[in-house]
């Protein structure tokens, strides 16, 4: 399963949190986040990681950067385990940009300060090199130089997110993940935003991998989308496939549910829309009480991942 | 620093402390230099002489010496003591608590039982046992009362550090390769810098009182040597006959302890971020309405706003965050109200019933007309009927407007028995019921959970079920759908219609999303800038906007279906508020079509059938 092409991937990932009881209980229980998840990603592709709220994507994103720790399972930067790297060697190949632009920096330093972190101890720069790739940087992403001595507060979201998307370049990490890029702005924003990333991608010989709960943001900068659902990867198709026919059924209803203008949703409005208990995981297929297509068998067994051509999906009654 | 020093100047309690605090310390620390007699110096002769006694300005004590001189060597000697313990806990309990909050797990647990252990124990047994242990003496009194004052700061501390170490600026400083120790020392301390401070200035008073505690019961400073306990202590002995004795330090101490406090208040409010914007003035319960002209408005539709203009006060200046809204709802209609934030969509909202806060809002100008009443003449009485009653709001953060605190089921149940009047048994019924209209699968389980034990989707419902809970003939909705994922949105907005139209509801529908506006809504206003830009039926703009704005908008809003692809992009970003009054029409810096006399006037809006635009060139 492993390509030597491959820029990443990792390999059986789980994540269980645990939490104690209580003070004096030394039971803990665990609580399933990332269930088993196998992932490659080429060099300057783009990998779409789509899902709704609390189904695994941000932990995974974190364990892939190397935030948090997989509870079991591998990951591999340029071939090589995440836990071979140097003490601080990871973050100069890959790098995450947060959801919330302005929360990911510093209140109480100046742009100019964010920005030398990275410079000054994953590149070793002396001042003066500093402030020349920080200038160079900023006209990247379409600041103004004066910007720099401003601090987080003074500017708008889109004006924070071009500075998250300047201090990930400023690492020379290839590899970036990008959560939530755009769901923080204004929709007049996003998409200036969105070609800035695209740009790059091309410019600097970018590897993304994107988060986003919107499936049209996902779209139009991905090459290859992953659809999460309840810490596990249903579907995983090339873009375009994946629009014109969402074979898994979570899929379809992901599609299904998206406002479009002059267009009324119709989906059955009674559906269930819980996800399943995280601490007791259902036996069978965790889609179960959600889907259109289910049989008595998907409550007892957990479908296994089919191949059909370059797309895979988990399912026994895909909508092929 | 110049605006720190204005905020507590502002406060006259906290200038006050401020000022007696300086002159306390001046004198006190001037007393090696001023001519006074030598405090230890007894000369029985003199004992108990009365204040303004020929020579002694003070009186005498039980040997005879100056009592002036020893309360300014006492108070010298007690504020030193006091400052460096309260600099000594702060020390180490700031980093105690850093370390926990920033690490974590074990560590976190191993330091705070040790704290839970020391905070069991009466405070002042356990300095009384310290001392015990160390051996009465002035310095030990310091360390004890440090000691007994470490956990306060180490828990004030290590709720601010996990608050901090759990931002993504620190998960960013990680990925530009700091290591811990440069993170706490050059991310997380600046930001916890302000606490420190904050929580020394409100404990120094009683570190000062609590060694003079200790000096009183002899264990702290000993004879000849005054500290203000010890002066307190050697005067009780002779309280009945020669009270001035105790006087002296008790008053001394009785102002130290009052300018500690108002100052250490004061810092704690300049430096408290909200307080600089205003906010920790009390808002008033209905928007401040100063209405420049009366404003006509014969029209008797259900709801009519007219020229409705709302601003912020700052300085004296009024920012104008919505300019001259007008609009109407019929009953039953569903009118949507769209804009990118900031374009003064919520203000437009909570301006109906005078929600904006006050300060700094301020409702300059407009009339809002329901029922043919206008809402901005009404008093505070009839306004919070209307919004109890008529006119309920549903909004982006459910959270926002249910009590943490309070089981769902509960909270339901208040709402009926406060507004109808009605019957525990029956109020538990009809909320019953609403749940069920809301669709909520498990009834039991939601009624008996606390709000944030539910999911988003959940929550979404019982905030609608609250707002439909005294039967409202208008719901003004928020950005309901916003924060919610794209199957529970579609769920909320179908459930949304269906409720509105078998209620013959009136709704105003705030979204920034075209196509969550299309599910729901008969009419469509678009807002920029504070300013409505265009308005008509849902179906024409969506297919054929008019106003470059709403076009512009919906071209760079991406769409399913067309594969990774370069998008195209309205070029700037949207204004922001301000006082000053620009001419033109405020989209033309972005506009595509724009010409040179989009700027020579304010641009009006202008009805076409049944569609209105403002732009002197609209798409036809
Ligand atoms: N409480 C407030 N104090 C000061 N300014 C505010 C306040 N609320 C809103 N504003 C300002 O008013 C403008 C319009 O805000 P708002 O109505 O919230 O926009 P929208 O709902 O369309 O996103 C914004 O520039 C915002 O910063
Ligand atoms: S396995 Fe069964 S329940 Fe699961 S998604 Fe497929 S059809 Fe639905
Ligand atoms: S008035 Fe002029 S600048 Fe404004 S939207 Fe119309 S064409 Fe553009
Ligand atoms: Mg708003």
């Amino acid at each position: 399963m492993n390509d030597i092409m491959d820029i990443l991937s990792a390999n059986n990932l789980s994540k269980f949190y645990s939490k104690n009881k209580g003070l004096f209980n030394k039971q803990s229980i665990n609580l399933r986040a990332v269930n088993n998840i196998n992932i490659n990603l080429k060099a300057k592709e783009s990998l779409g990681i789509v899902g709704e709220s609390g189904c695994g994507k941000s932990t995974l994103a974190k364990m892939l950067a190397g935030l948090i720790a997989p509870t079991s399972g591998e990951i591999k930067i340029q071939n090589k385990g995440i836990n071979n790297y140097e003490k601080y060697e990871l973050p100069n190949h890959i790098q995450y940009m947060f959801q919330d632009p302005i929360s990911s920096l510093n209140p109480r330093k100046t742009i100019y300060q964010s920005l030398a972190t990275p410079l000054k101890y994953l590149r070793k720069l002396d001042d003066k090199e500093i402030e020349k790739e920080i200038k160079s940087i900023i006209k990247e992403v379409n600041l103004k130089e004066e910007f720099l001595n401003r601090f987080p507060h003074e500017f708008s979201g889109g004006q924070a997110q071009r500075i998250g998307i300047a201090r990930v370049l400023l690492s020379k990490a290839k590899i970036i993940i990008l959560d939530e890029p755009v769901s923080a702005l204004d929709v007049s924003v996003q998409s200036q935003i969105l070609n800035l990333l695209n740009d790059l991608q091309k410019k600097f010989e970018l590897s993304y991998i994107v988060i986003s709960h919107d499936l049209a943001v996902i779209e139009a900068i991905c090459d290859r989308i992953m659809v999460m659902y309840f810490g596990d990867i249903v579907e995983k198709s090339d873009a375009k496939k994946l629009f014109q026919n969402p074979y898994h059924p979570y899929t379809n209803l992901l599609l299904k549910s998206v406002p479009i203008k002059n267009q009324k949703i119709e989906i059955q409005s009674l559906i269930e829309t819980e996800l399943p208990d995280p601490i007791n995981p259902p036996k069978g297929c965790s889609f179960f009480s959600r889907c259109e297509n289910k049989a008595e068998k998907c409550k007892d067994i957990n479908p296994s991942e089919t191949v059909k051509g370059n797309r895979r999906f988990k399912c026994f009654f895909p909508n092929i | 620093m110049i605006n720190f020093l204005k905020l507590i100047s502002r406060n006259k309690l906290a200038l006050f402390g401020g000022i007696l605090l300086i002159i306390i310390f001046v004198v006190s620390f001037l007393s090696p230099l001023l001519p006074l007699k030598d405090p230890d110096v007894i000369k029985t002769s003199d004992r108990f002489l009365l204040p303004f006694s020929e020579g002694y300005l003070l009186g005498t004590d039980h040997l005879g010496r100056d009592l002036l001189s020893r309360l300014l060597w006492g108070t010298r000697l007690s504020l030193l003591v006091g400052i460096s313990a309260a600099l000594i806990s702060a020390t180490i309990g700031s980093i105690l608590g850093t370390i926990a909050g920033f690490y974590g797990n074990k560590t976190d647990n191993v330091i705070m039982r040790v704290i839970d252990v020391l905070m069991a124990f009466p405070y002042i047994l356990l300095a009384l046992a310290i001392v015990a242990v160390l051996g009465p003496g002035l310095f030990n009194a310091m360390i004890a009362v440090a000691l007994v004052n470490i956990p306060f700061f180490a828990r004030n501390i290590r709720g601010v550090t996990v608050t901090i170490a759990n931002k993504e600026f620190i998960d960013a400083a990680r990925l530009s390769g700091m290591s811990n120790f440069k993170i706490i020392v050059y991310e997380i301390f600046p930001n916890i810098l302000p606490v420190i401070v904050v929580t020394i200035s409100t404990t120094v008073g009683w570190m000062i009182l609590e060694t003079a505690g200790l000096s009183f019961l002899g264990l702290g400073s000993q004879p000849p040597q005054a500290d203000l306990g010890s002066m307190l202590g050697e005067g009780r002995s002779s309280l009945i006959v020669n009270p001035h004795t105790s006087y002296v330090p008790g008053a001394m101490i009785f102002l130290i302890v009052i300018g500690v406090n108002l100052f250490g208040d004061g810092i704690r409010d300049a430096l408290d971020p909200r307080l600089s914007k205003g906010e920790l003035v009390k808002p008033q319960p209905v928007t401040q309405i100063k209405l420049d002209n009366n404003v006509e408005n014969n029209n008797n539709s259900f709801l009519s706003v007219k020229n409705l203009t709302t601003a912020f006060n700052f300085n004296n200046k009024l920012n104008l965050a919505s300019k001259g809204v007008s609009f109407d709802i019929k009953k039953g209609e569903c009118l949507g109200l769209i804009g990118e934030s900031g374009s003064g969509k919520s203000v437009t909202a909570l301006s109906i019933t005078c929600l904006v806060a006050s300060p700094p809002g301020v409702i300059v100008n407009g009339s809002v007309k329901f029922q043919g009443n206008d809402i901005l003449k009404m008093n505070y009485e009839q306004i919070r009927e209307l919004r109890g009653n008529k006119i309920s709001y549903i909004f982006q953060d459910p959270l926002s407007t249910l009590h943490p605190l309070i089981k769902i089921g509960k909270q339901l149940e208040e709402t009926f028995i406060e507004y109808n009047h009605q019957k525990n048994k029956e109020a538990v019924l009809k909320g019953k019921e609403l749940l069920k209209l809301v669709q909520i699968p498990n009834i039991e389980n939601v009624w008996n959970s606390y709000p944030h034990e539910l999911s988003g989707g959940m929550r979404q419902r019982v905030s609608i079920a609250m707002a439909l809970t005294n039967d409202p003939e208008l719901i003004i909705a928020d950005e309901p759908t916003t924060a919610l994922d794209v199957t529970v949105q579609a769920q909320i907005l179908s459930l949304l219609d269906t409720l509105r139209k078998e209620r013959g509801l009136s709704v105003l529908f705030i979204s920034h999303d075209f196509g969550v506006v299309s599910q729901i809504c008969d009419r469509v206003i678009v807002m920029y800038g504070g300013q409505i830009v265009e308005e008509g039926k849902t179906e024409n703009i969506m297919s054929k906007p008019r106003h470059p704005y709403t076009s512009q908008l919906m071209e760079c809003v991406p769409h399913i279906g067309f594969g990774k692809r370069k998008l195209l992009t309205i070029l700037g970003s949207p204004p922001s508020i301000t006082y000053k009054k620009e001419i033109g029409c405020s989209f033309a810096s972005r506009c595509l079509i724009k010409k040179d006399n989009c700027l020579n006037e304010d641009i009006k809006i202008v009805r076409k059938g049944d569609s209105e635009v403002r732009c002197l060139y609209p798409h036809e």
